[in-house]
């Protein structure tokens, strides 16, 4: 048997303990992407084999943590498909004015990025001070990386770009200080967001949402998890509120599209039917 | 039995970078539409407009050229491009996966990603091609395909756009083929009917 075939039977045993010892269950991600992540974790530590980490793992729960957030750490981007930025700016902003308050979900928000994209877009159109957002991730070393809210200065370049072509109405500067090679983020932005752990795979919603966004993250799940959580969102946004997935993403063929409509073509900006 | 025909091999992929286009006009453009293999591509081409490269190089060959879908199930005698800014991935279960993990030699999609998870899924029936290119993408690939006793092919450097993907393949493994851009398209369709 070769060294390949070893290591995915060992992944397979570690992958089963840690949902029996931990209660995290990895059997519904895509398996190419999570054995790419665990082959990245584990040539990086100190183990020999597979094997000699699943017994530390068991054991010591720092060992399960240092895992966990190798493999739960995905990443963002500030204004990521500005296409995307600029269909929100037009179809979902006119929809969100007309309520006093508007609470928003971004599920799976890695290290913040796009969170703080999406503050900055609904203050730019005029919705500061009328928002609520919660953005929720598993892994709790990058949701502390997005609470701190300081970004590598040399990727606000490109951030620039998205954000102007996204329509951005300001100098994208205004919302950052620079310090050394880093960037921090305007704390009046960062008050408005709150960070929270959360589990797409066990937890439950909290509360009525008006708009849920979770991109490039259902892309991870098999297609039984991608139901579970797209059932979880239908179950908290409100009637007429929006749900946001990744492009390459889709609503077709899942159980709750029959009451959703895409309401920017190719953007994946959908709306619940009041139905 | 989900395979097509008798043949040994169940997929190609290829990794291609400077002068992409025009090398996969000419790869793409030999086969015929009734190619009986699936085909999956990594491009690095600098385009914001998804799908620009599918569109363009589905009107100019006969096999049918698409970009990848999330969950896509892989079939005969069409090609699938990675979406700009995803890593294109094979499951064990015949499907492309996307991810958005950071990018591997600088390149999202990268063809080392699609190589490797296209030899765990694919093993021995998989064809492995890199083509013209800077940079080194597609080499630790090339590797994991012919470890995995797939089929690896190389264009002859001296005959690329940009040798260095090719030229770094090379050194990296001995390929099964090495050989000029036109002849390749001759090389699949035989390896495809053996």
């Amino acid at each position: 048997m070769d060294q390949d075939e070893l290591f995915d039977i060992e992944l397979r045993l570690l992958l089963s303990g840690i949902n029996q010892a931990y209660g995290y269950d990895f059997t519904d991600y895509s398996e190419a992407s999570l054995k790419r992540r665990i082959m990245h974790w584990f040539v990086n530590s100190d183990y020999a084999t597979l094997s000699d980490a699943q017994a530390r793992i068991l054991r010591d729960r720092d060992a399960f943590e240092s895992l966990l957030r190798g493999i739960t750490v995905n990443v963002s981007e500030m204004f990521r498909d500005p296409p995307f930025f600029k269909a929100m700016r037009e179809t979902v902003i006119p929809h969100l004015l007309t309520y006093p308050f508007v609470k928003i979900w971004h599920a799976g928000c890695a290290t913040g990025e796009e969170a703080y994209s999406t503050a900055i877009l609904l203050n730019e159109e005029g919705m500061a001070g009328r928002f609520r957002m919660y953005a929720t991730d598993i892994n709790n070393a990058v949701l502390q990386k997005a609470r701190d809210g300081i970004f590598p200065l040399k990727e606000m370049q490109r951030y620039t770009r998205n954000y102007q072509s996204g329509g951005g109405k300001k100098s994208f500067s205004d919302y950052y200080t620079a310090r050394y090679d880093h960037a921090i983020m305007m704390p009046a932005l960062r008050e408005q967001i709150v960070f929270a752990s959360h589990n797409l795979v066990v937890d439950s919603d909290f509360g009525e949402m008006h708009l849920i966004l979770c991109r490039n993250v259902l892309i991870y799940f098999k297609p039984t998890l991608k139901e579970r959580v797209l059932f979880l969102f239908d179950n908290c946004l409100l009637p007429g509120g929006f749900l946001c997935i990744g492009l390459k993403e889709s609503l077709e063929g899942r159980k709750i599209a029959s009451r959703y409509s895409e309401v920017a073509p190719k953007m994946r900006i959908y709306r619940k039917s009041y139905g | 039995m989900d395979r097509k025909g008798n043949g040994r091999f169940r997929a190609v992929v290829i990794g291609v970078s400077t002068g992409g286009v025009e090398a996969l006009k000419i790869l793409l453009g030999g086969l015929q539409a009734s190619y009986p293999l699936p085909i999956l591509i990594v491009a690095h081409i600098a385009s914001e407009a998804s799908n620009g490269l599918a569109l363009l190089l589905d009107d100019f060959c006969s096999v049918r050229v698409k970009e990848a879908d999330e969950l896509e199930e892989i079939v005969p005698g069409t090609a699938y491009i990675a979406p700009p800014n995803y890593h294109m991935q094979l499951e064990r279960d015949g499907k492309i996966t996307l991810s958005v993990d950071p990018p591997v030699n600088f390149a999202r999609p990268s063809a080392d990603v699609l190589f490797e998870t296209a030899a765990d899924a694919m093993g021995a029936g998989l064809i492995a091609v890199v083509l013209t290119g800077a940079g080194s993408d597609g080499s630790i690939g090339l590797k994991a395909v012919a470890a995995k006793g797939g089929t690896t092919v190389v264009q002859c450097p001296m005959n690329a756009v940009a040798d260095s993907m090719p030229k770094s393949a090379a050194a990296v493994i001995k390929p099964d083929y090495v050989m000029p851009l036109e002849r390749i398209p001759e090389l699949l369709i035989q390896l495809a009917w053996e």
